[in-house]
């Protein structure tokens, strides 16, 4: 009824001053809306600065430790080729052992072996490798490095270069080992990674929700006139939602393992308790944003406002190593940053709790500064 | 003024909104077993004095004590022993009627919970609906529920913000008969309405204008208080006089009842005068009439200035 009445009068009777009247309303509408009109402002801004500025799906200036049994000229010529190439940091030169625990722990993308007796052997034209082994959890972030190593082998020790004198046609050859990831599967990388995504999105909104919809019901007044405390409140909303997020990664590992087929090295209990972790952080994040969110809306809105930066710039999208270094400590400070490392630390590369704390206490800290704001703004009267 | 055995003992409750003082300096003693009634226009102040008195708001300044607690420090301790109603219904919409109840009945630690349940649910008459949800109900319904909902912790003071607005006279009348029951039984109820008849059901009342305590006591005395004189005035074409009587000197208050209109104004024998003269001008019947409740607390909002300026 009210449809056709709405379709025959559509054209006949349009009145430019009724049309006008609601052009208004809309727009006064809109600017007393603050938060929206933030949003409508601040979304482009942040998008063009992540696309625009931070995103980069060729990363340069990877960490790299070297091993070198004998210090010499020819490896330092070779050390200082790859630096000049922009796609390697390196970091120094380090022993076996630490160079292993900075590739597992993920604070170094590649090391770079320099075999003893690999000088005199350059200088005799006898056979040598240099061995480098990359850490591929992420494929996108160590393809575009690993072209330049075999163009930059290629070059340094042709016999016309200045430099030390080496014998002609010196055969240096190149051994690039692909660890935790050697087929390059993106799926070994984005499936962990998704694991995070899910959790981020559905625990910030959903407790976003729970507290914003009591106050937008009335019910909220109704609740606090009860002698319910703000931490029997939180912590009693929280505990269905730990459980929907175990639910959750529970699903998403079933669809791991046996759809990606995704290697899963590690200890499984010990990665759920990494994910418990992860899961309290997002959602004393998500109660503090219904502290803060006048209504549904708005908290909907700041979860987005959080979600997007979390996408980018945590190395879920793109590498981590490719943004410029103030996206990197932006990206920091977000959970999903270090779960990231975390899961595919268990997953991939069979991390145990003492290589994995230095990603562990970040999100630790998170929670615990988040709930302090939460239990601070959380209004135990309606002042 | 001293109440004997105060339930409620503030004074000089204060309380700010940004710049803006909702409360101004109120004073309030209601007794035990009393039913006290709160009245005054929107924005005067009533809900966010209630919420001071059950410690949802936090006084800005001021002091007393609620059952015996003090206001500002003790909220906790009053909550447990105070039923608050509010002026929405604020239960829980999709849960039933019975986990509603099951719920408020846990946040109080109610012992016995399941019987206490049961009760509510057969004092409501709502046994065989238990299982509805709660947002399903009439507005009639929700009330009931509310009021039970607040009973089920055994409190010894309801606070009701306007509980029957928006709900039909036979459940009106059946609310404030259940009122007096509770009353009788030594709970002390302090209610705000808009309804002069719910307002002369009450044992005393105080009228609130724009923060600040206008007058309070029984209706009779209050009524006594204003010495307000009203007349009522009849005849033909009476309805199209008002805008003229209120030009007349010394009428304060022209309101229209039916055929008649009531004149009131403080000084009675100018009044009087200009009342006579302007009923014989217009050929209309006047006689002298008992101010109403409603006639004086129009005359005291009238008094009193807006501090908002205006």
């Amino acid at each position: 009824m009210l449809a056709t009445r709405w379709g025959s009068e559509a054209v006949a009777g349009f009145s430019l001053s009724r049309w006008l009247g609601i052009l208004i309303k809309e727009f006064i509408q809109l600017r007393r809306d603050r938060l929206t009109f933030g949003m409508i402002v601040g979304i482009p801004i942040l998008q063009l600065v992540l696309f625009g500025f931070a995103i980069n799906s060729d990363p340069r200036h990877l960490p790299t430790a070297v091993v070198m049994a004998e210090p010499g000229p020819a490896a330092r010529a070779y050390v200082a080729a790859m630096e000049n190439s922009a796609y390697f940091d390196v970091l120094g030169r380090v022993d076996e052992r630490a160079a292993e625990q900075a590739l597992a722990r993920g604070e170094v993308q590649f090391v770079v072996r320099f075999p003893p007796g690999f000088e005199r052997d350059l200088v005799r034209g006898r056979p040598t490798t240099i061995a480098v082994e990359a850490d591929a959890t992420d494929p996108q972030a160590t393809s575009g490095a690993i072209a330049v190593l075999n163009q930059l082998g290629a070059g340094l020790f042709a016999p016309d270069l200045p430099g030390p004198r080496l014998a002609a046609n010196a055969p240096v050859e190149l051994v690039v080992l692909r660890r935790y990831n050697p087929e390059g599967i993106t799926a070994y990388n984005i499936v962990p990674g998704l694991l995070g995504v899910i959790l981020t999105m559905t625990m910030v909104l959903m407790t976003g929700l729970a507290m914003t919809r009591e106050r937008e019901r009335g019910t909220f007044e109704n609740l606090l006139a009860t002698p319910a405390t703000p931490l029997e409140v939180i912590t009693g909303k929280l505990v269905p939602y730990v459980l929907i997020g175990l639910l959750q990664v529970t699903l998403v590992l079933l669809a791991a393992r046996w759809i990606f087929q995704v290697p899963m090295l590690g200890s499984i209990p010990l990665l759920y308790g990494v994910v418990l972790i992860f899961i309290l952080a997002n959602l004393v994040l998500g109660i503090t944003f219904s502290s803060i969110a006048r209504n549904q809306l708005q908290a909907m809105q700041l979860t987005f406002f959080f979600f997007l930066p979390s996408m980018l710039l945590s190395g879920f999208m793109f590498p981590f190593r490719g943004m410029p270094e103030w996206a990197q400590a932006v990206g920091s400070l977000l959970p999903l940053t270090h779960f990231l490392v975390l899961v595919r630390g268990i997953l991939l590369k069979a991390s145990g709790v003492s290589l994995l704390w230095p990603s562990l206490w970040p999100i630790l800290l998170f929670t615990v500064v988040v709930l302090a704001v939460g239990l601070r703004t959380f209004r135990r009267t309606l002042d | 003024m001293n109440v004997p055995d105060p339930v409620i003992d503030v004074r000089g409750l204060n309380k700010r909104f940004g710049d803006k003082t909702v409360v101004d300096g109120l004073s309030l003693q209601v007794a035990k077993g009393e039913i006290h009634g709160f009245l005054g226009p929107n924005g005067s102040g009533k809900t966010t004095t209630i919420r001071m008195l059950c410690g949802l708001l936090t006084p800005d300044g001021g002091a007393g004590c609620c059952l015996g607690h003090d206001v500002l420090r003790e909220s906790a301790a009053i909550k447990r022993e105070v039923g608050y109603m509010t002026q929405r219904f604020s239960l829980w919409d999709d849960l039933s009627i019975e986990e509603n109840l099951h719920f408020v009945g846990r946040m109080f630690g109610i012992a016995g919970r399941r019987r206490r349940v049961d009760q509510a649910l057969d004092g409501l008459g709502l046994g065989g609906r238990r299982r509805q949800l709660a947002g399903t109900l009439s507005g009639g319904w929700k009330q009931r529920l509310a009021l039970a909902s607040c009973l089920l912790h055994e409190p010894r003071l309801l606070l009701l913000d306007e509980p029957t607005a928006g709900v039909d006279p036979k459940a009106r009348r059946d609310f404030w008969e259940e009122i007096h029951r509770l009353s009788a039984s030594g709970i002390t109820v302090l209610v705000s309405t808009h309804y002069m008849d719910e307002a002369e059901r009450c044992h005393r009342l105080s009228y609130l204008a724009y923060g600040r305590l206008l007058a309070t006591g029984s209706a009779a005395e209050i009524v006594a208080a204003q010495r307000l004189s009203t007349w009522a005035l009849a005849g033909e074409g009476v309805e199209h006089l008002a805008d003229e009587l209120r030009r007349l000197p010394g009428v304060e208050q022209v309101a229209s009842f039916g055929v008649q209109l009531h004149v009131s104004g403080r000084d009675a024998v100018p009044l009087q005068a200009a009342l006579e003269h302007f009923a014989t001008g217009h050929g209309l019947r006047l006689e002298a009439a008992e101010p109403s409740l409603e006639d004086v607390f129009m005359h005291l909002m009238r008094g009193a200035r807006d501090p908002l300026g205006q």
